[in-house]
């Protein structure tokens, strides 16, 4: 009885502790999918998450557990998580929507956002995701000035709508730059799998694709590219890939860009709202303006009058003068889509699920 | 569809590449289930090759010395899986996965800082007169040498298992350990060269994928290939021949599948991609059927010459 009372004395004290140490600590969590040294998707987040600790030093302690799988897991984790003393929890893959908007409900005094869903079912469930079509548009117009063959290629993972918008922007920015481009998709039903990824980009290059964008987040891809000695070309996704930019005799190496996913400024400003208290729910889609999607550096494989092209796209959609899914666009079946001079809302793009005229195959169900 | 963008020769030579790191540690995991020991820790061997070789080639600039050093190191760590199961008599099946949990962390410790950095590829080798062969020449004759030493090291195993009297003893400490003991065998000593044999070949595999296949480090690299390793043994029905054809067969798929869906082929790409796992369960659902699974006897008991 003694050494239970003892027990019961210390836990208590554990939680004072605790509660004490919370009032002037703001603890942000964050889960991941896959390992922060994937290179990409995963590594961004991460770094993310090290410029809240920057920006708040002592305010602010932060805390993630990586390769978190999707599913039944997820939902363990954040319960762990919320139970552990976190003030706000990070989700940063589509697949935690359920578990985070479960786990919400159970504690409701903690925040929780999730990266790219659509899933605010209670008041403290934020989503915020990134226009990463944008990001396609740039590299889409590269990609259908590079290729020698006229066949570029898309890695895509899961037939969500942010891959098929990816896709669409990608091919509709190739096609304007080379009317006779032909995109090459390849499902590869996985976020990482460096090996599967390495495979699906050699399928496309011995098909004679030339130029290859990924929506998985390893840089296998690269790497297969690397092997054509100059042949093919790749980008860097989700973060900036630098090591594939130059090959070791200094010429041009396989990434000629890429598409770097910036989650700081997000992290930073949500920590900071929560800590002053001026924290609301939201729903946040932020791109290029924002600086939320970034174009790495070109390499010199890029002509310089391609540059000079992709440079004025940027500043174009920075400025907010060009929106990626302007019409004239027709569906893959022909049918009218956007018609002249007008934008795609934000809702058709979240909810997209179809390809646009020119795309052959069809969107997995 | 337009199949005939998929060139045929292209497309052998990529099945072998990919096919290459999973024959290798399913048949290294062969001759370790051959002996009685179930190790289900071929993901961390795996990955524990795959990291150490990777920093040796890095450092060293010789892709060669990376495999020897994979191999030792992947043997090194199944070294504690021998010692723990055949000495201290640990649960078989708790401690492979132990095996695995530590190999996955022990590599994205060792390999923090070699993200991002480019290994020294192994280069083709050229087999003289039968690489200018026309179609067969680039389609099975201009590979690395790990591809023919993996095949080489298949005839091996099954020729040591078949003729050998070394052999036919590691064949009677897995079926029976009592028996063999009580012939005089040394199980233990037996056992503990088959683990460490399986983790010099995990070793190679992972080593293969960090090195050629893949060729960088990131963290998870292996991503699962060791457990498809592990399921290839079953479908083998534990036979040398049978774990080429399984590893074969299932890298084929997976470059088929993705070929076919480059090449724009009508078929449901979610039947595609799950048409390895499928086809595997179909062959285990057959060779059940037909009651001959072929397990070693005693796989998977402890054993202790006191019993």
């Amino acid at each position: 009885m003694k050494r239970r009372t003892s027990l019961a004395s210390a836990a208590l004290a554990a939680t004072l502790g605790t509660g004490a140490f919370a009032q002037d600590t703001t603890k942000a969590c964050f889960v991941y999918v896959g390992p922060i040294g994937d290179g990409g998707w995963t590594y961004q987040h991460h770094q993310g998450a090290l410029a809240v600790q920057e920006a708040y030093g002592d305010k602010v302690e932060i805390a993630w557990q990586e390769s978190v799988p999707e599913g039944a897991d997820a939902e363990r984790v954040l319960t762990q998580m919320a139970i552990s003393g976190c003030d706000i929890i990070f989700t940063t893959s589509f697949g935690y929507m359920d578990a985070t908007n479960a786990v919400a409900a159970k504690f409701p005094d903690i925040k929780f956002e999730h990266a790219t869903g659509y899933k605010r079912e209670h008041p403290n469930v934020s989503t915020y995701n990134a226009r990463f079509y944008e990001g396609r548009a740039v590299v889409g117009h590269i990609a259908g000035k590079m290729t020698q063959t006229n066949k570029i290629g898309y890695i895509a993972s899961f037939p969500i709508p942010e891959v098929v918008m990816g896709i669409n922007s990608y091919y509709h920015h190739a096609k304007a730059a080379n009317p006779d481009v032909e995109l090459v998709v390849t499902w590869a039903y996985t976020w990482f799998d460096p090996a599967k990824e390495a495979d699906a980009a050699r399928a496309m290059l011995d098909q004679g694709v030339d130029v290859i964008t990924a929506h998985t987040d390893s840089t296998a891809p690269l790497a297969e590219i690397a092997k054509e000695d100059g042949k093919a070309w790749g980008f860097g996704q989700a973060s900036d890939m630098a090591a594939f930019m130059t090959n070791d005799d200094g010429t041009p190496g396989p990434r000629v860009a890429s598409i770097i996913d910036e989650w700081s400024p997000y992290y930073v400003k949500r920590v900071g709202a929560l800590m002053d208290g001026t924290y609301e729910q939201i729903d946040s889609w932020a791109g290029m303006p924002e600086g939320e999607v970034v174009i790495g550096e070109m390499n010199d494989a890029i002509p310089a009058e391609v540059q000079a092209e992709a440079h004025a796209m940027i500043d174009a959609i920075t400025a907010g003068e060009y929106h990626p899914f302007t019409g004239p666009m027709n569906k893959q079946d022909g049918s009218a889509w956007l018609a002249e001079g007008e934008t795609a809302s934000d809702g058709e793009l979240l909810g997209m699920t179809f390809y646009i005229e020119g795309i052959t195959g069809e969107v997995p169900n | 569809m337009d199949i005939g963008s998929i060139n045929p020769i292209l497309l052998v030579a990529s099945i072998m590449v990919s096919a290459t790191p999973i024959l290798l540690a399913a048949i290294g995991e062969m001759v370790v289930e051959k002996s009685g020991v179930l190790n289900l820790g071929v993901e961390g061997m795996m990955i524990t090759g795959a990291v150490v070789a990777f920093a040796v080639a890095v450092n060293s600039g010789s892709p060669l010395l990376g495999f020897v050093a994979g191999a030792l190191a992947a043997s090194t760590v199944s070294l504690s899986f021998g010692v723990l199961t055949q000495y201290l008599l640990s649960n078989q099946v708790a401690t492979g996965l132990g095996l695995t949990l530590v190999g996955l962390g022990l590599s994205s410790l060792v390999g923090k800082p070699y993200e991002g950095v480019k290994a020294p590829s192994l280069p083709r080798l050229d087999i003289p007169v039968l690489s200018d062969l026309p179609v067969v020449g680039r389609m099975l004759f201009s590979h690395d040498i790990m591809v023919y030493l993996s095949l080489a090291l298949v005839v091996a195993v099954w020729a040591f298992l078949k003729y050998t009297r070394a052999g036919l003893i590691l064949r009677a400490v897995g079926e029976s350990h009592d028996s063999a003991h009580a012939l005089g065998y040394k199980v233990v000593r037996v056992r503990l060269l088959a683990i460490l044999f399986g983790g010099a070949c995990a070793g190679l595999g992972g080593a293969y994928l960090s090195l050629v296949r893949v060729p960088q480090w990131t963290e998870g690299v292996t991503a699962g290939a060791g457990w498809i390793a592990l399921a290839i043994v079953v479908f083998a029905s534990w036979r040398a021949g049978r774990v080429a054809v399984g590893a074969y067969l299932f890298g084929g798929i997976t470059v088929l599948q993705l070929n076919l869906q480059a090449a724009g082929a009508q078929v449901p790409v979610a039947l595609l991609s799950a048409s390895p796992y499928l086809i595997t369960i179909l062959v285990l659902v057959i060779i059940s059927a037909r009651g001959m699974h072929g397990a070693p006897a005693s796989l998977g008991r402890a054993f202790h010459a006191s019993n």
